[in-house]
């Protein structure tokens, strides 16, 4: 049990992280409860601070619209706050699909589906770019927020927070992608949204670090890992894992008994270095 | 040598290959994608809460927040979930279930971080101070059915009339005289649209099965006149003439032979 709690506590602060900002969401439309008002797409803490989601607001620029400044204050906010912790952070910590496409995940492992079933769809995790460039061009043609008005992230947490309807069939469907058809498919490869907060990580501040001298390659953190491309250097060179695709979730780092891998901050003029002894 | 030249073409096919796969499915994608969005765009169908601006740039304002929908303190408006067959997690409120009971501090508007619901479109400019005015908002217009409106039938309901928060100005009770009994009067609702606000409270109250008054959007339930037309008998809309070019009527060959020249040729007629 000990070392259950040590291996996954990192997914049980995320679960707490998830969890919590939802109930605060839940709190503030049911309860009257105004901490954290709205949802995901925009917010207001306390009464006060707004919050908004800057790939919404990106989307609404390019469909011509001029928002109000507290939208575009709140998109700063977070913008600013994931360029710090980790782009991506949002997914693991924050995003409640990641509770649903995590799940698909231990489902698939649990059945040894990707032991048993060979793998014929063949899907580049370049896609979610694709993705997020054609989310651009609709809404710019279309003159709405393209993807906000088919996100399947925001039937859920507006599901959660206002009611479901027919959503979760669209949900159900993603578990059964990710399940059944493309290991991480949803989250790992076309998620318009973890494309964005890649790239707005791709510089941030607080990473995962590797030390390679004290790595016993026994790469359990690649097994873990939902970015496992990400972690190219492990047990090869020392340095920082820079990808912006990873997302800051810790599993890698739970999971490593060595502690060869923890989170740091980077230090940016020595960034590269592990890569180049790698060459 | 020749294993390397292999690889090499093998390399860039793969590149190109996935160029090509990529252009296929964004199109595919791009397709099936912008046909749900013009769908989406294309259903005018919905009751906004008050203070939103036009529809088109509605959709494009609105982040789906449901900020608006935690202030109403009546329930009154919802997210569009799957399945209610309106655009996605825009708010929008169903009459005859809860309607807008138009509070005067109208809580709704001034929580919308966007600018899709605008103070300014519900509030109007007194001795130089901006005072919120509910009565200013336009979510849609009622519209009476008068086949299935007990009123037009003789039977007496004001039931609308009554619940109506701008009763007597937003819709008024008409009398006619009941020739069916010859004794009797109607009293008929009549809804006047430069008044009327779109809350739905009427709708709410009518008695009938389904509701023989309701609120359509205003882009649906009003029809326009035309620039073209002018009343002669008010003095400030006469004054559009002035700007008309002096002989604006349509001549072809057939006007030679107007009715109008063969009706008022005789001056005479008229004395
Ligand atoms: S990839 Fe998308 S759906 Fe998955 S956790 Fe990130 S934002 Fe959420
Ligand atoms: S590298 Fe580690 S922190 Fe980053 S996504 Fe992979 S498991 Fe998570
Ligand atoms: S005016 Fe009042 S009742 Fe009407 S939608 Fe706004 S908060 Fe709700
Ligand atoms: S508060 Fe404004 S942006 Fe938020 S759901 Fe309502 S209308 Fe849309
Ligand atoms: S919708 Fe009905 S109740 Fe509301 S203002 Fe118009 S006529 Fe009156």
């Amino acid at each position: 049990m000990k070392t259950w709690i040590r291996t996954h506590r990192f997914t049980l602060a995320r679960r707490v992280v998830q969890l919590s900002i939802l109930s605060l969401y839940v709190a503030a439309n049911a309860y009257g409860f105004m901490f954290l008002s709205g949802n995901l797409s925009s917010s207001l803490v306390m009464g006060t601070l707004p919050l908004a989601d800057p790939f919404a607001i990106l989307q609404m620029f390019a469909a011509g619209a001029l928002v109000g400044i507290d939208v575009l204050l709140g998109a700063l906010v977070i913008l600013l706050f994931y360029m710090v912790v980790g782009g991506r952070a949002f997914c693991s910590w924050v995003c409640p699909m990641n509770i649903i496409t995590d799940a698909a995940n231990w489902t698939r492992k649990f059945f040894l589906l990707d032991k048993s079933v060979e793998r014929k769809i063949w899907l580049s995790r370049n896609v979610r770019y694709y993705v997020l460039a054609l989310s651009l061009i609709l809404s710019f043609v279309m003159g709405v927020s393209a993807f906000e008005l088919v996100s399947p992230i925001g039937m859920l947490h507006r599901g959660i927070i206002f009611g479901m309807g027919m959503g979760g069939a669209a949900l159900l469907c993603i578990f059964l992608f990710d399940l059944f058809a493309v290991k991480h498919g949803w989250c790992g490869h076309i998620c318009p949204l973890g494309g964005f907060y890649s790239l707005v990580g791709r510089l941030s501040l607080v990473r995962v670090k590797h030390d390679h001298t004290v790595c016993t390659s026994c790469m359990k953190c690649k097994e873990v890992c939902p970015e496992k491309h990400v972690l190219g250097i492990v047990s090869k060179s020392s340095g920082t894992i820079v990808s912006g695709e990873c997302t800051n979730c810790g599993r890698c780092v739970e999971v490593c008994e060595s502690h060869a891998l923890f989170f740091g901050v980077r230090n940016y003029i020595n960034t590269n270095v592990g890569e180049k002894n790698d060459e | 040598m020749s294993n390397h030249e292999t690889q090499h073409i093998t390399a860039r096919r793969k590149f190109l290959t996935l160029m090509a796969q990529s252009v296929g499915f964004s199109a595919l994608g791009g397709m099936v994608w912008s046909g749900y969005l013009a769908e989406a765009k294309a259903a005018p169908l919905i009751l906004r809460p008050p203070g939103a601006v036009g529809e088109m740039d509605f959709l494009r304002l609105c982040i789906k927040c449901g900020q608006c929908v935690e202030a109403c303190p009546y329930d009154t408006l919802s997210l569009a979930k799957p399945g209610d067959n309106k655009p996605l997690g825009t708010p929008f409120f169903t009459p005859r279930n809860i309607p807008c009971y138009m509070c005067t501090d109208i809580p709704c508007v001034p929580v919308c971080p966007t600018g899709a619901l605008e103070e300014s479109r519900v509030s109007r400019v007194i001795e130089g101070v901006n005072e919120l005015d509910i009565t200013k908002a336009r979510m849609g217009l009622a519209v009476v059915d008068v086949e299935s409106c007990i009123a037009f039938w003789g039977i007496q309901c004001d039931a609308c009339y009554r619940a109506c928060p701008v009763m007597d100005s937003a819709i008024v009770l008409e009398y006619r005289r009941n020739e069916r009994t010859g004794k009797h009067a109607y009293l008929v609702p009549i809804v006047n649209s430069t008044m009327c606000t779109g809350c739905g409270l009427c709708e709410r109250a009518c008695v009938t099965e389904k509701a023989a008054i309701h609120v359509l959007p205003l882009e649906i339930a009003k029809g326009a006149i035309g620039g073209h037309y002018i009343k002669g008998w008010d003095a400030s809309d006469e004054k559009r003439l002035e700007t008309q070019s002096s002989d604006v009527t349509t001549r072809t060959k057939r006007s030679e032979k107007s009715a109008q020249d063969y009706l008022n040729a005789d001056e005479e007629v008229f004395k």
